[in-house]
């Protein structure tokens, strides 16, 4: 079969939930329930509502994702 | 999500693995010169359906024909044609699925056309072998990329190259289903493996570059520097006494004899 790659989406932090879970706007304003990466969880990058991020939604559940990348402002 | 298969399901997937195999192992012997790529898709279809199984690619995201027929080049999809007749030192991929009670079975093999030209028949060998190396590995308690590791690890040694846009699957009621198995990385990532997963090892190694391209039919795959390509696949279960291989052919055509 092909291999499918997840889809990568920029979005913007509008909350920070418990257990290092986050809510993530989409730019077409759809709202997800994001987590963040073990790489990023291992180096202490800290997360705020506002904070551009990259998304990696999986093909089979595109209401949930993983923050991959904090954008540096 | 990774769906774990009791006894009686994987039992219905090896009914449909044992059609898969016994069609493969029919459809080896029709692998002569001169005959057509469509005729050995008529032949499987046939087959299937004296076994009143419906096969698994037909259709599948609007692929036209049950079997895949991918010669030399060719990695993977090749599509059978009338105009297209097998020829002395061809190598062939034939790649089938059927599903049967609900209940999906799938494997591949790459037979020889005639006399092949020794570096052919090593290509086939090794990538034959590579995945019964992978196969060994599916144990519980190993991780999902050391089935990748190994096949990687055995192809590259040998001079070959690991096919990275293509890669195995989880198969049981559906023709593709989680995980997706890579054929290369490094070891112990991935799920845990467990009794009861079912999954579709499938191997695509080139003699030269690992880089393919898509032609303008939409689906073959070839090898973008145009060398050989070879490809095999066991649907294989996972269970408490190590991996069982669900479509293995009776006939035991194997490259370990030529």
């Amino acid at each position: 079969m092909a291999k499918e790659e997840p889809i990568e989406v920029e979005g913007t932090v509008v909350e920070t939930l418990p257990n290092a879970m986050f809510r993530v706007e989409l730019p077409n304003g759809h709202r997800i329930l994001a987590h963040i990466s073990g790489k990023m969880r291992m180096h202490f990058i800290r997360i705020l509502p506002g904070d551009k991020v990259t998304v990696e939604l999986s093909p089979y559940d595109l209401t949930r994702g993983r923050i991959t990348y904090r954008s540096k402002s | 999500m990774i769906i774990l298969r009791s006894r009686a399901e994987i039992e219905k997937i090896k009914t449909s693995c044992l059609i898969v195999a016994e069609i493969l192992d029919l459809l080896i012997e029709h692998v002569k010169p001169g005959i057509t790529t469509w005729e050995l898709n008529a032949i499987s279809e046939e087959l299937a359906s004296r076994k009143h199984a419906k096969p698994a690619f037909k259709g599948y995201q609007g692929y036209p024909f049950a079997l895949c027929t991918s010669i030399n080049e060719e990695v993977v999809h090749g599509m059978p044609s009338k105009h297209r007749r097998l020829k002395e030192g061809d190598i062939i991929s034939l790649d089938f699925g059927v599903v049967l009670d609900g209940y999906f079975g799938d494997g591949a093999v790459t037979a020889p056309v005639g006399e092949i030209a020794e570096e052919a028949a090593r290509l086939c060998s090794v990538t034959e072998q590579c995945l019964y190396e992978g196969i060994s590995r599916a144990v519980s308690g190993n991780r999902l990329s050391d089935i990748s590791h190994a096949i990687q690890d055995y192809v590259e040694k040998r001079g070959y190259s690991v096919v990275r846009e293509f890669v195995g699957h989880g198969i049981g009621q559906h023709l593709h289903e989680s995980p997706q198995i890579p054929n290369y990385g490094p070891p112990g990532k991935g799920v845990r493996l467990k009794p009861g997963m079912v999954l579709a090892v499938e191997p695509m190694i080139n003699a030269g570059e690992p880089d393919i391209e898509i032609l303008e039919d939409q689906w073959t795959a070839v090898t973008r520097d145009r060398k050989l390509s070879a490809h095999f696949e066991h649907t294989i279960a996972i269970t408490e006494d190590g991996p069982q291989i669900l479509t293995r052919r009776e006939t035991g055509f194997t490259y370990a004899n030529i």
